[in-house]
């Protein structure tokens, strides 16, 4: 209750708290794009998600300490990521779409401590930044402070949703990925290279993961473990906006950061996660109901 | 004629057969007699994968040199040391699998412990039912040394130890700027891990002791990358002192997160930072930051195998290429504490070296051992340091400070 006062007293804690976490947002926002897409397109839960975040920071970390401006590295890690995220969908991704849901997830679910072990062995289990060297802004005299590379973060993420929207939109293997997710047999039989479809779109989306992670260990840190949280929030904020719309993941995630960064600062850091899951719990069954009464108007 | 020539020639070559075989069983007795086997579950895989590489090193070096000088005398007989090793792949359950493959199937009678609290948490009961002395460096949990074990002895300090200066520290400067240590003001984030809760119990019985006040208690998950949320509360709380605890993920998210969102707190002390490589990975964002360590090789302490402490770390730097951390030094201290208990012996009866080891009075380059009857050493204290233009400079205690404690710590521009 001390830390609620303290919010009523200094209104500029506010502020400071809906930044970081309208920023923080932003970074989930990005691996919540991938993963909405895979899942629409493919019916693949990729559990491998913060795996493909983590490999990204490494790539940033590497680019960095070859003597890169961060603000290059981003765009090489997702580059460096797609051509991952292809080979990757033709050693194993390929043998379970179309699959039972069960069975990818376990799949993903293996990958992903295949690559986390990895990680460990190529690069160690030593915690390593990269340094964006962007500096921070003040804000309300000191008082409030946002670190130049979050907002960096927050424009990404924004131009990658509007890529993405453009992308499906307006180019031909937008559209072509569009078809196969509305139904694949059906794209088949008109002359859609199905396979490749989902090859483009897992290497997309370890692409726009790749981005992140970028970010990520500019931001923070990055380490071979830090996956998990990564994939859990966004797949929570999938569950919450809905495969369909890259609009909604955008809010979704912004909303979830902000949440979460406020539950961090009222009820103590040890309750952040736990408040954003009882928020999920509690999201699914309010919206279970309205589901429920809008099922009775149809009725 | 020709029958017995075939005759001798079997002879001949059954005598030889004789003398290649007693040769042998002789060789291969002598060779098992000659050494002392130890065992090991270290973390060459998993999360722990580089301390656990430290400790194997160090474990590594001790026998080297131990080996070099001849070996332990037991009794009137030199023997060499060796290590069998397993990966325990970062994880409690496999850790505890191994020791109990180690001493079943293995035959080993002495065990080094593995590295991290929670590992030798599940490695400690087996050696307990074996009745197999335990010798380890990197347990630092207070609550190992609690439950009365017989078998289990630490050479390092235990976890609560490690931040109690900082706060002594504060103290101390409060004093000497004319202030009441009872109105200092402390805020702490740990990690939800028992070894960062036991740094915590520490500081807290310190703080309760100086009559200071807790303003901010966070006690941050395993998964967490972002310390945004309590730091901004620790701005808004202004305390005179930061600690933090959470393994080198904490540590470098505690530097970098408070130079870059500029929280300006007099004394930030944090564990790990040696292994995080804070002053060399960040250099000047670690600027000020307090370090709690174990060891440090600019102690004045010395010994009969390596020398002093210095002579340790120049040792260990030609070896292994790499600084030696104190995640090393303590784990070769492990070694050294078999050798002159085994020494001490006269035997290597499991039980008589057990008994020899609780009655070690042992000067080394990693300091002074000497177990309470909960096998924990009481003999050593811990180091602070502060990082200084990329460099860790002792601070406190004052008996070895290399250079006075700058307060308050000035944030980087």
């Amino acid at each position: 209750m001390d830390n609620l006062r303290l919010l009523i007293e200094a209104p500029a804690l506010n502020l400071q708290l809906l930044l970081d976490g309208l920023l923080i947002g932003a970074i989930f926002a990005l691996s919540a794009f991938g993963m909405a897409l895979v899942w629409g397109v493919m019916g693949i839960i990729n559990v491998a998600q913060g795996e493909l975040v983590m490999l990204g920071g490494y790539a940033a970390y590497y680019l960095y300490r070859a003597g890169l401006h961060p603000l290059f590295a981003a765009p090489l890690a997702a580059a460096a990521l797609f051509v991952g995220g292809w080979l990757l969908y033709r050693a194993v991704i390929f043998r379970v779409v179309e699959r039972d849901l069960f069975i990818s997830i376990l799949a993903t679910f293996g990958l992903s401590i295949l690559l986390q072990q990895l990680a460990n062995t190529l690069f160690g289990a030593d915690v390593r930044t990269a340094e964006s060297g962007f500096g921070t802004l003040f804000l309300l005299g000191g008082r409030v402070t946002v670190t130049v590379i979050k907002l960096v973060s927050f424009a990404a993420a924004l131009v990658t949703g509007l890529f993405l929207i453009l992308f499906l939109k307006r180019t031909r293997m937008g559209q072509a990925i569009r078809a196969t997710a509305q139904n694949a047999r059906a794209a088949r039989v008109m002359g859609v290279d199905t396979d490749g479809v989902y090859a483009w779109t897992f290497a997309l989306n370890a692409a726009i993961c790749g981005a992140s992670g970028a970010l990520v260990a500019m931001t923070w840190v990055v380490h071979p473990y830090l996956g998990l949280p990564y994939t859990l929030r966004s797949f929570m904020i999938v569950i919450i906006a809905g495969i369909g719309n890259v609009g909604a993941v955008l809010a979704a995630a912004l909303g979830l950061g902000m949440a979460e960064n406020f539950a961090g600062f009222v009820l103590g850091a040890e309750y952040q996660a736990a408040f954003v899951f009882t928020l999920l719990v509690a999201i699914l069954v309010w919206r279970r109901f309205w589901l429920a009464r809008e099922r009775r108007y149809l009725r | 004629m020709r029958n017995r020539f075939a005759r001798a020639r079997l002879v001949a070559a059954g005598a030889v057969l004789f003398a290649l075989v007693s040769w042998g069983v002789a060789a291969g007795r002598s060779g098992e007699q000659d050494s002392v086997m130890l065992g090991a579950a270290v973390s060459l895989t998993g999360k722990y994968s580089v301390n656990g590489k430290n400790t194997k090193d160090g474990y590594d070096l001790a026998i080297k040199r131990i080996n070099e000088m001849g070996g332990v005398k037991v009794g009137l007989k030199a023997y060499k040391l060796k290590i069998t090793y397993y990966d325990d792949e970062s994880t409690p359950a496999r850790g505890a699998q191994l020791a109990e493959r180690l001493i079943s199937q293995d035959g080993v009678k002495y065990l080094l412990g593995a590295y991290s609290s929670g590992l030798t948490k599940a490695i400690a009961p087996i050696t307990e039912k074996y009745k197999v002395p335990h010798v380890e460096g990197n347990g630092a949990a207070r609550e190992l040394f609690t439950q009365g074990y017989r078998y289990l002895f630490a050479v390092l300090s235990t976890s609560d130890y490690y931040l109690r200066d900082a706060v002594n520290l504060a103290a101390e400067v409060a004093k000497e700027k004319g202030r009441d240590p009872k109105t200092l003001k402390i805020a702490m984030a740990f990690e939800n891990d028992p070894f960062s809760l036991d740094v915590r119990d520490g500081i807290l019985e310190d703080v309760k002791r100086h009559g200071m006040q807790v303003v901010a208690d966070d006690k941050l998950p395993p998964d967490l990358n972002d310390m945004a949320a309590t730091l901004t509360k620790v701005r808004a709380l202004k305390p005179d002192a930061l600690l933090v605890s959470g393994h080198e993920k904490g540590a470098t998210l505690v530097v970098r997160q408070t130079s870059e969102m500029k929280i300006d707190v007099p004394i930030v002390a944090t564990t790990h930072c040696d292994s995080a490589k804070i002053a060399e990975s960040m250099g000047r964002l670690a600027e000020g930051v307090l370090c709690a360590s174990q060891w440090d090789r600019k102690l004045s302490y010395k010994d009969k195998w390596f020398g002093s402490a210095d002579e340790y770390a120049k040792r260990f730097e030609k070896e292994f290429k790499y600084p030696a951390p104190y995640q090393a030094a303590e784990s070769t201290a492990s070694v050294l504490v078999f050798a002159d208990a085994f020494q001490r012996a006269g035997t290597l009866d499991p039980e008589k070296v057990r008994d020899a080891i609780a009655s070690t009075d042992l000067m080394t380059f990693y300091g002074p051992i000497k177990f309470d009857s909960t096998g924990k050493n009481v003999a050593k204290p811990m180091v602070l340091y502060q990082v200084r233009g990329g460099d860790y400079k002792v601070v406190a205690p004052t008996k070895w400070a290399e250079v006075k404690l700058v307060w308050p710590r000035k944030l980087p521009e």
